[in-house]
């Protein structure tokens, strides 16, 4: 029979890898529905585990299902079912599956048909719900939608995992008991709702770019953001999130040397830039622009945008950067953003003035202030201060390549010969 | 429908100035209409005010003797001042309710979520 399928065209068999790349890619939506269907959690990510076994079991022989994505579903649905059925001899549990909102599960009710509403977009706002802990928000939403194993998310995060385990256990007996709602905020909700859940996404992206083992959260980022521009078409911050990491993404790999150490972006070999991506990002800030609703996102994309669009660093337009700097600092007044806008101004104005802006930011132990004050310490030739500001520097940095970096003088150490 | 306690938490040593007489007006006001509303949504079950932790008294029974300490359990410069508890239908409603106490009296609102609640004995 399997091999009469397969002679009437049905997908050849493949590696046990790929039905797990596969099978993160699908587990995601089908968690989120798992969670509406049956209003817990656990039952979901259970269910889903099932089918995952089954289809290690399956695929490598029968071949690929037609819609991967809908036979996941399935399988964790039925294999719920069947878990529920078994421990609903107690009657209680049948009672406590629906806490999220009650769904009847009946194997042989059709499934939601027409327009879909994706429960993606439910679970990452359950994921995201202000009532948790940034720490928590990050890993629940690598863990269900991104199908990050446990042990993934710890390391990524340089967390033994057994503290990672306690934290998601910890999440979700929250969510359940204090009915975290399953739900899409309303509109006059998202301006509070929706920041979270970008932030989260971004911090995730930053964190595959700042620690080089963990790269592959950079490509899970852009995942999420890819997935939330497509389901709030409307939200001009989305779109201008997937830009901003596109256009970052883009230049990932010109920002780190051979030899591992970081390369800033007046170094950088403009060759090894992505041109694909760039144009993806491009297109999305162009969108923005004719939308004209600006936001942070949307404004450190467009600034993105102008770097890309330079071919070297001296050919940057730095007064249209230093405009939209003006434009974020006004919407989002903090010391970082004003530290960035000073960095752009002393490509325009020269070092001194860069540093009369510098001077008065309480920044102290962030590391970029420090790296940014002995930069225009050095070009004003106080050289003397500038070496103790690159150790502070050193001292403060996030990776091995920074503080090396740094430890060297940044971009006017002694590295090269 | 859930239950949850709104809790209002004070500082023993606040150095914010006391209110004047009008300030205390204007806030039971505000408070009031708070409780109009929880009522008329259906979302009010009680309410109560707690005098200072130094009235409490606390009780210990250790081999069958008993043990009376003079204050609260725990030594803390917050206390538990008075709490609602309310019905809501998940943690989103019950936020909102804690967001217009907190508004009301100027302090913040801790939101626990009540495991159970008994009517009767052993309910």
């Amino acid at each position: 029979m399997a091999d009469e399928a397969r002679a009437n065209g049905a997908p050849s068999p493949i590696d046990p890898c790929e039905v797990g790349r596969i099978f993160r890619e699908e587990s995601g939506r089908s968690i989120a529905t798992l969670i509406r269907r049956f209003g817990d959690i656990d039952v979901a990510e259970d269910a889903v585990q099932d089918a995952f076994a089954i289809a290690l079991e399956r695929w490598p022989v029968d071949g690929l299902p037609p819609n991967p994505g809908g036979w996941v579903t399935t399988t964790a649905r039925n294999r719920a079912i069947d878990r529920l059925r078994r421990a609903a001899r107690e009657r209680e549990l049948l009672g406590q599956a629906s806490v999220m909102g009650p769904q009847p599960f009946d194997r042989d009710a059709p499934e939601e048909v027409g327009p879909v509403q994706d429960d993606r977009l439910r679970l990452i706002f359950t994921c995201c719900h202000p009532a948790l802990a940034v720490e928590a928000q990050v890993a629940l939403t690598l863990r269900l939608l991104g199908g990050l194993s446990t042990s993934e998310v710890a390391s990524a995060f340089l967390v033994p995992e057994p503290t990672m385990e306690k934290r998601l256990v910890r999440a979700k007996h929250k969510i359940r008991a204090a009915r975290v709602p399953y739900r899409i905020p309303e509109d006059h909700e998202l301006p509070a709702r929706l920041p979270p859940v970008l932030a989260v996404v971004y911090l995730i992206y930053n964190a595959g770019l700042n620690g080089r083992a963990q790269s592959a959260l950079c490509g899970e980022a852009i995942r999420l953001a890819t997935v939330l521009a497509e389901l709030m078409p409307d939200e001009g911050e989305v779109a201008g999130l997937l830009a901003l990491l596109l256009l970052i993404e883009a230049r990932r790999a010109a920002r780190t040397a051979p030899d591992g150490s970081l390369v800033l972006l007046a170094d950088q070999d403009r060759s090894r830039w992505d041109r694909g991506l760039i144009a993806e990002g491009h297109a999305i800030v162009r969108a923005c622009l004719r939308r004209n609703r600006p936001g942070p996102y949307q404004i450190q994309a467009a600034i993105n945008a102008v770097h890309a669009d330079a071919s070297t660093f001296q050919e940057t337009d730095w007064a249209q950067i230093v405009a939209l700097y003006d434009q974020l600092l006004a919407m989002t007044p903090t010391p970082v953003v004003a530290l960035n806008r000073a960095v752009a101004v002393g490509e325009v104005a020269g070092p001194a003035a860069a540093l009369a802006l510098v001077e008065d930011l309480e920044l102290d132990g962030y590391h970029p202030f420090h790296a940014t004050r002995a930069d225009l310490l050095w070009r004003v030739g106080r050289r003397a201060e500038a070496g103790i500001e690159f150790q502070r520097a050193a001292e403060t940095a996030q990776t091995e390549a920074e503080r090396e970096f740094f430890g060297l003088g940044g971009r006017w150490g002694a590295r090269s010969p | 429908m859930p239950h949850y306690m709104l809790a209002a938490h004070t500082r023993q040593e606040d150095t914010a100035p006391a209110l004047t007489d009008e300030e205390m007006k204007a806030s039971w006001q505000r408070i009031q209409r708070v409780e109009a509303d929880l009522k008329s949504a259906d979302a009010w079950v009680f309410s109560a005010r707690l005098h200072d932790p130094d009235t409490a008294t606390v009780v210990r029974v250790s081999n069958g003797d008993v043990l009376t300490t003079d204050g609260p359990f725990a030594e803390s410069k917050d206390h538990l001042g008075g709490f609602y508890v309310i019905e809501a239908a998940d943690l989103d409603a019950a936020l909102a309710w804690a967001a217009r106490v907190s508004e009301a009296i100027g302090n913040p609102i801790e939101v626990r979520p009540f495991a159970g609640v008994a009517w009767e004995p052993g309910g």
